[in-house]
């Protein structure tokens, strides 16, 4: 199953470029910005979940001495009701500019309303008491069934469904809705001996990254911008707030920071143009930071939702049919990630007929975002706990299962697409050759379950550009914010093609006017688009070194070739030179090289990943303990494996989390009652063993070097394995997350 | 504004004085004061450890001890750990394992990990996870962490006994 090829550099296990600087404290995050005459900013937020913001007077803030500004939705340039499209499909310029500052409602609890920038952050702190709201409390609506209903209270008066590409007449929180086909689903069923249809809910789940929110904001009066952040991507920070604040692209500069963390929850932008706005009243650089709970309860989770899945399979084990519902909660404006849970559904699957609905629906939680495979978990855990449930009636292994009915190339998704070469099967293959598989697994109140996850991967637009030093090295500036150690990977790639070492190579994540446009850190896409720039722009640099090669030796470039490193001369003449000597010439032959690579490729290749885990149940207590981890991914080939381990290792402890404690706790109020990190409870070190990551490669033919993005997939299978593990355990199927003690105990009736 | 304090502390084995607010914490006065932003704010309230220093041989969460109250003690942080021309073997071993990927718990861990080297210098797995549970990671699922406190245990104590 490995891929044959010979590398050099590629699947080694160099030091990261950014690793001393991280290990000693040096490393500049985004909160860590310093510049002379810093003004502090902090964010007022709203304590309701719901209410009409009647009026806001800030002249008792204004007035607070220390306080140098105040800002609300009212500083926003009047912008009406345009559409923009920030690179990831339209969205309302006003719920845009609504979700950083509230206009007329506040849509949830944190909902930011003001801003008060200051000599210091207590000073900042204490204004923001001194600004006087007047909210109408309205009715919440904080769970997706509940917001779908006829008389649910609406959040949008002006929200009218798109169903099925139709705009409804009445409001609705309801967004939209929408569908995917394939086959006829009652032949389907009718060909089935055993179906099986149960519903599931998921709570909100938040990204958990353990670095807040941050950015400084400095404007100057000739109408330059200049923001200082971590965030996923500089280049959608500049978008956004260019839109925001109605400014030419070209007026303002992101500058990445470094960044603790993201997990699809720092793409969309929040403090940053506030910032900015604040800047522009004082003229002063100001350096807004969140609390922990403003980012649980100010910034995208990842949606609670209710998910009906429908599965029939024949007694020989093959999926005959497969119907799915999926309602997910988009937060106060449109935009779940339902769109992508219904692209993941049924993808691990070769099915003739299945049906998706896709729902859409507004509530009164924050505006979610991305979070790790935003909506393939979610469906994931209903799909992959019933495909259990058909195994354990029909009596076949359910790796078996999953084997049988595979999709491989060729095969056409239920969204539609048709599948290049992907690895699913073999993923499988793997977690049953496992050892972990094969090892019994004796006591009371144990069990071992399987899941599968599926995970599309993007790739969309990355640039790069390489500076060749006349000592041999090179210079590779990029603009992929590096989260996990891409800085790394990328680099691994140019050194690859030019022959060098992975540590001849200076990575430099650059700023907005810096480097070319570069889409988010996101989407599994980095080591494999940003790579293929990086490997475009070395190629550019090789064309070009063969060029100087020609020229010293008085040559034709044709009777240059370059291989393992070594440009040698082919007509006879006993030249060669190696990248290095050849780079220290340069001036000799017509000065600096620099290389540029682009890329916006089109064959991500998705990445499948198969997990299997032991968990013991105390029936006292209800909790559940994760005995072994064992988690396989199709990782088309791993440029750096320790990071894609860690990827793997990561994603699947996310899930882990999100399987047996993570949940937003609102009461009736609509108010999130857990927003710290003590009640809001991650996996610590001491609630796991071992992950052990088992990376399988099929190469992707999309890719220059197999890549296939493995971020996100390891998410997705997490929870449904649990379920089915603790179904073994103790014989009752979980159908609702997290599974946490207090579930458990009400599911085996014990309260 | 509340007047200042005026302290006088031992930090990453120098003399240094400071003015602060009585109401800044000590991670406040690290990164805001004196600039030592290697200490980080994750949680500002205990349950993070992003922020952990070795207050005179202790562990504790800087964000929960006030800058007034180092007066006389003396404080480690990561940016102390290293030598000049060699960084501290936990550090060595946390790039060796590639035991960060964001990096933002990482000054946290690597403290955790030396206050518990420091006191037990061959401990188990067990005894590094219960050590080290108040320490989150959101990035790596700790595996490499563990195995990278695990490695530096082992190169320290050959370092000892060599
Ligand atoms: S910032 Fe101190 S424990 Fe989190
Ligand atoms: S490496 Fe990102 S939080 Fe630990």
């Amino acid at each position: 199953m490995a891929d044959k090829k010979e590398y050099k550099v590629i699947g080694t296990r160099p030091i990261r470029h950014d690793g001393v600087d991280k290990v000693t404290g040096r490393a500049l995050y985004g909160a860590d910005f310093q510049i002379v005459g810093l003004l502090h900013g902090r964010m007022l937020r709203s304590p309701h979940a719901h209410a009409r913001i009647k009026s806001i007077d800030t002249s008792r803030a204004e007035a607070y001495p220390g306080v140098k500004a105040v800002v609300t939705a009212k500083d926003f340039p009047g912008a009406g009701d345009a559409i923009v499209d920030l690179g990831e499909g339209a969205v309302s310029l006003k719920h845009l500019q609504d979700n950083v500052l509230a206009s007329n409602k506040a849509l949830y609890k944190g909902h930011q309303v003001a801003a008060v920038a200051a000599i210091d952050p207590h000073t900042a702190e204490e204004a923001l008491e001194l600004i006087d709201v007047d909210y109408e409390v309205l009715p919440p609506v904080i769970n997706v069934r509940n917001a779908m209903k006829e008389d649910a209270p609406l959040l949008h008066e002006d929200l009218r469904t798109d169903e099925m590409g139709e705009k409804s007449e009445k409001p609705s929180n309801i967004a939209s809705h929408f569908q995917h086909k394939k086959g006829d689903l009652d032949k389907g069923f009718a060909e089935a001996d055993v179906v099986i249809e149960h519903e599931f809910t998921t709570a909100t789940v938040h990204q958990g990254y353990i670095e807040p929110h941050n950015a400084t904001a400095l404007y100057n009066p000739d109408g330059q911008l200049t923001i200082w952040c971590s965030t996923q991507g500089a280049f959608t920070v500049r978008a956004q707030v260019s839109e925001i604040l109605q400014m030419p692209v070209s007026k303002v500069k992101v500058v990445p920071m470094e960044i603790g963390g993201g997990f699809g929850g720092k793409i969309q932008v929040y403090i940053k143009p506030v910032a900015a706005m604040l800047s522009m009243k004082t003229g002063k650089p100001v350096k807004v930071l969140m609390s922990r709970a403003d980012v649980f309860e100010g910034t995208g989770p990842t949606p609670g939702s209710y998910v009906r899945v429908k599965i029939g399979a024949t007694k020989e084990g093959r999926i005959t049919a497969a119907e799915g519902y999926l309602a997910y909660e988009a937060g106060a404006y449109p935009g779940s990630p339902v769109g992508a849970g219904a692209m993941c559904i049924w993808s691990c699957y070769n099915i003739e007929n299945a049906l998706v609905d896709g729902y859409d629906v507004v509530v009164n939680k924050p505006k979610t975002s991305a979070y790790r495979a935003p909506g393939a978990t979610n469906a994931a855990f209903a799909v992959e706990t019933v495909i259990d449930e058909i195994c354990e009636k029909i009596g076949m292994d359910p790796l078996e299962f999953r084997i049988l009915n595979s999709a491989k190339e060729g095969d056409t998704r239920v969204d539609g697409p048709v599948f290049p070469r992907i690895g699913f099967a073999e993923t499988v293959e793997a977690a049953k050759e496992h050892p972990h598989y094969s090892t019994s697994l004796d006591g009371k109140y144990r069990g071992r379950g399987v899941a599968s996850g599926f995970w599309p991967n993007f790739g969309m637009k990355s640039s790069v550009a390489i500076n060749v030093t006349s000592d041999g090295t090179i210079n590779l500036v990029e603009g992929s914010t590096d989260i996990g150690g891409t800085r790394a990977s990328i680099a691994m790639q140019a050194a690859e093609v030019l022959g060098i070492s992975a540590e001849s190579v200076t990575p430099i994540v650059a700023d907005t006017n810096s480097v070319g446009y570069t889409d988010v850190t996101g989407g599994s896409r980095t080591t494999f688009a940003t790579g293929y720039a990086a490997y475009e722009a070395a190629q550019d640099v090789k064309r070009q070194m063969i060029e100087r090669a020609a020229k010293l030796w008085e040559v034709d470039e044709s009777e240059v070739e370059f291989a393992d490193g070594v440009f040698r001369c082919t007509n006879g003449k006993e030249e060669e030179i190696d990248f290095k000597g050849l780079a220290g010439q340069l001036d000799e032959t017509g000065g600096p090289v620099v290389g540029r690579g682009t890329a916006d490729p089109t064959g991500a290749g998705p990445s499948i990943g198969t997990h299997v885990v032991d968990v013991e149940v105390d029936p006292e207590t209800g909790k559940v303990q994760i005995l072994r981890y064992t988690a396989t991914q199709d990782a088309g080939k791993a440029i750096h494996p320790s990071y894609v381990e860690g990827q793997i290792q990561g994603g699947a402890v996310q899930g882990i989390g999100w399987a047996l404690n993570e949940e937003y706790i609102y009461n009736e109020k609509g108010e999130m009652t857990n927003a710290s990190f003590l009640d809001y409870r991650i996996p610590t070190c001491l609630d796991l063993p071992m992950i052990d990551a088992v990376i399988v490669e099929v190469p992707n033919p999309g890719h220059p070097y197999g890549v296939r993005g493995v971020g996100e997939t390891p998410i997705v299978a997490p929870p449904a394995a649990i379920a089915n593990a603790i179904y073994r355990a103790i014989g009752v199927r979980m159908r609702e997350l997290p599974m946490s003690p207090g579930r458990i105990l009400k599911a085996t009736g014990k309260i | 504004m509340p007047s200042k304090v005026h302290v006088q502390t031992t930090i990453n084995g120098e003399e240094v004085e400071f003015l602060c607010e009585p109401r800044q914490s000590l991670l406040e006065v690290l990164r805001d004061v004196l600039y030592l932003t290697g200490s980080k704010e994750g949680c500002n309230n205990g349950n993070c450890g992003a922020c952990s220093v070795i207050l005179d041989g202790r562990l504790v969460n800087s964000c929960l001890v006030l800058g007034a109250e180092i007066e006389g003690k003396s404080v480690e942080t990561v940016e102390g750990l290293a030598e000049p021309d060699k960084l501290h073997p936990i550090q060595d071993a946390f790039l060796e394992n590639a035991a960060l990927q964001c990096g933002i718990c990482t000054p946290g861990f690597i403290v955790a990990a030396k206050a518990l080297l420091d006191k037990n210098p061959n401990p188990t797995e067990h005894e590094i996870r219960y050590w080290l549970a108040g320490n989150l990671c959101r990035c790596t699922g700790y595996d490499k962490i563990v195995r990278a406190v695990q490695d530096a245990a082992q190169i320290m104590s050959s370092e000892v006994s060599a």
